[in-house]
């Protein structure tokens, strides 16, 4: 520990540290704190009020954005859930069956989704709907979200499988439990918060997504990052700051969420 | 071959990974109501053949008998037997209870039968107190000890120990030693337990199968190991020994005629398959006594002493060039030649025995 290099020491790291905290926060910043203003001006501070908070739930574009914001969630939800499945599965199949042919190509087009520009797989998407006759809408935009799901759903679940020994099922079996008991009463369970972390990192990243979902959802079919996007094309208000920051709030909440239960695991098996 | 005291029959078993072979055709005998230990280096196979026992492993070749049952092909949920693992696996969700209790649901008990079995089992490891804990806010000698209750709560036909007391503190072992075979002693099954550690298995075994590369070295009580081993890779494993290189003279009704460097003749007991021509005797440092250089049987010329409390360990070299080492017992009276002079050394009766390789 002690061999450990001290940045500080390095010439420009304060400068470089703190342009790089404030490109990347400034904007998310800015968009929070005029979320509060009583004015309608984006650049001119009018005081604080919880105005544009209300305009979202009761103002002229309400009804527009409550659809955008159900539809978002129960996709999210959904897509969540069958990706978390589908990567639950595929995690144990990975860390569990031992060596079998066409393993590492296997975790490679597990994985492959991540590194595919999403522009690319937007494009597919769509082609891929209407060459089969598909007729664009929510089902559309479920079945892309559960495919880039995935992924981020299958990470933290592998890495939480890769931390339990085998030595726990074979325990269980050498008492009796057949491979479906061992399965169900003792891997599940120890196996809970990296699924769950992964649950809500696909939650979340289902949530936020607009390139895919703009491609595929169909005429009319709004989610809320797309509903956003259309409203700002006719300008921006402050209205939108105020869902923006909402947004912001969900996302920190769940990812705070999806570590915390992620690391409260790793805690209990270290102080094992 | 199922004769009724046999607890488990291991016959003729072959393990094959893939071009290795870790075991060479393992034929053992394990009867009821005895501690048998498996002892040998790492890499030996007695873990493989205790994980074949329990179902972990399948045979490449031969079979394994439960009372006269034969266990090829079951699976481990259906095995009769259970384990004590090394790392003890206790499930960390569940409390010392749920641990000890899930073989006795699993193989059909009643909740109430099941919850009274838990409470005895307990008491007879003495963790009673502690059955609302989870393993992760136990000791390892308390986790230790909830691993062997979980193991024996289904009354298994015998229990399969894979060298549970090798993540314990030094001081702990050993008084654990002395629990595991009272406990074996009171449950009145077979334990089949699998250790390195030669001073363990002589310690806590009733008979100890010596196993080295895959093959059982020999099959024998702590004593007759120790004292009478049939090579010399089980008279070096098990405690100190010297090998000298000796001429085998002649061999009759399992005596030896040798002549010992510095051409003393002299008569021990040998392995059977020993033949004349060059030999090894193993001769035991402590049953080896000084006495003036021309009345021993060996001469020697002392070059140096190690002191190891209870023990005085003499260094030596014969006239071949041979290094022997002495163990003296350290008594107040204990007179340590001085480093240089030149002794007899008198092997006393049974210290020595000629070994096949």
């Amino acid at each position: 520990m002690a061999a450990k290099v001290d940045l500080r020491r390095f010439p420009g790291f304060l400068t470089v540290t703190i342009l790089c905290l404030f490109v990347l926060y400034a904007p998310l910043i800015v968009v929070a704190v005029y979320s509060f203003n009583a004015s309608s001006s984006i650049t001119n501070w009018g005081g604080v009020s919880l105005t544009w908070y209300a305009d979202v739930f009761t103002g002229p574009e309400a009804p527009k954005f409550q659809k955008a914001a159900l539809n978002s969630l129960v996709i999210a939800v959904c897509a969540a859930t069958a990706a978390t499945v589908i990567a639950t599965l595929a995690a144990v199949a990975m860390t569990r069956a031992g060596r079998f042919k066409g393993k590492t190509l296997g975790f490679a087009l597990i994985n492959l989704p991540l590194m595919v520009p999403e522009v690319v797989t937007a494009v597919a998407s769509l082609v891929f709907f209407s060459a089969i006759g598909f007729t664009t809408g929510l089902m559309t935009i479920l079945i892309a979200h559960i495919v880039f799901c995935i992924p981020f759903a299958y990470l933290p679940i592998a890495a939480r499988m890769q931390s339990i020994p085998d030595m726990f099922e074979q325990a269980a079996m050498d008492l009796y439990a057949t491979p479906r008991e061992a399965f169900k009463l003792v891997l599940l369970p120890l196996m809970t918060p990296g699924i769950l972390s992964g649950f809500l990192l696909a939650f979340i990243i289902s949530l936020d997504d607009f390139l895919i979902t703009n491609f595929v959802k169909g005429a009319g079919v709004e989610t809320l990052p797309t509903a956003i996007f259309g409203s700002v094309k006719q300008g921006i208000k402050p209205n939108i700051m105020a869902i923006s920051t909402l947004m912001l709030a969900v996302s920190v909440v769940f990812v705070s969420l999806s570590w915390l239960i992620g690391r409260t695991g790793q805690d209990k098996k270290q102080a094992r | 071959m199922t004769s009724p005291d046999i607890a488990v029959a291991v016959d003729r078993v072959i393990k094959r990974y893939g071009s290795v072979t870790a075991l060479h055709g393992v034929s053992l005998d394990i009867r009821e109501n005895e501690f048998f230990t498996l002892l040998g280096p790492s890499g030996c196979g007695k873990t493989t053949l205790l994980r074949a026992i329990a179902g972990f492993e399948d045979v490449t070749e031969g079979r394994i008998l439960l009372k006269g049952q034969d266990l090829t092909g079951l699976p481990p949920h259906k095995r009769p037997v259970n384990t004590v693992f090394q790392q003890y696996a206790l499930f960390p969700h569940m409390t010392v209870t749920e641990n000890v209790m899930f073989g006795l649901l699993r193989k059909g008990w009643s909740r109430p039968e099941a919850e009274r079995r838990v409470r005895d089992v307990l008491h007879l490891v003495q963790l009673s107190d502690f059955a609302a804990r989870k393993p992760g806010q136990m000791s390892g000698g308390q986790q230790q000890r909830v691993a062997l209750a979980r193991a024996l709560a289904p009354r298994p036909e015998v229990l399969l120990l894979d060298e549970p007391l090798s993540a314990l503190d030094l001081k702990l072992r050993q008084a654990v030693r002395m629990e595991l075979k009272a406990l074996q002693r009171e449950t009145g099954i077979a334990f089949i337990f699998v250790t390195h550690d030669q001073e363990e298995a002589l310690t806590m075994s009733d008979r100890i199968a010596v196993m080295s590369a895959g093959r059982v070295q020999q099959v024998g009580s702590p004593r007759e190991i120790y004292e009478a081993p049939v090579n010399r890779f089980v008279a070096d494993f098990i405690g100190e020994t010297n090998l000298l290189d000796v001429a085998v003279q002649s061999i009759s009704a399992g005596q030896a005629n040798v002549l010992l460097p510095g051409n003393h003749p002299f008569t021990c007991p040998a392995a059977a398959v020993v033949e004349p021509g060059a030999g090894h005797l193993s001769v035991r440092p402590e049953r080896i006594s000084l006495c003036p250089e021309d009345q021993g049987h060996l001469r020697a010329t002392v070059t140096g002493h190690t002191y190891l409390g209870t023990d005085i360990q003499l260094h030596v070299v014969l006239v071949d060039g041979e290094t022997m080492s002495v163990r003296l017992q350290n008594a107040e009276t204990t007179l340590v030649p001085d480093t240089g002079s030149v002794i007899g050394l008198k092997l006393e009766t049974g210290a020595a025995r000629l070994l096949a390789d």
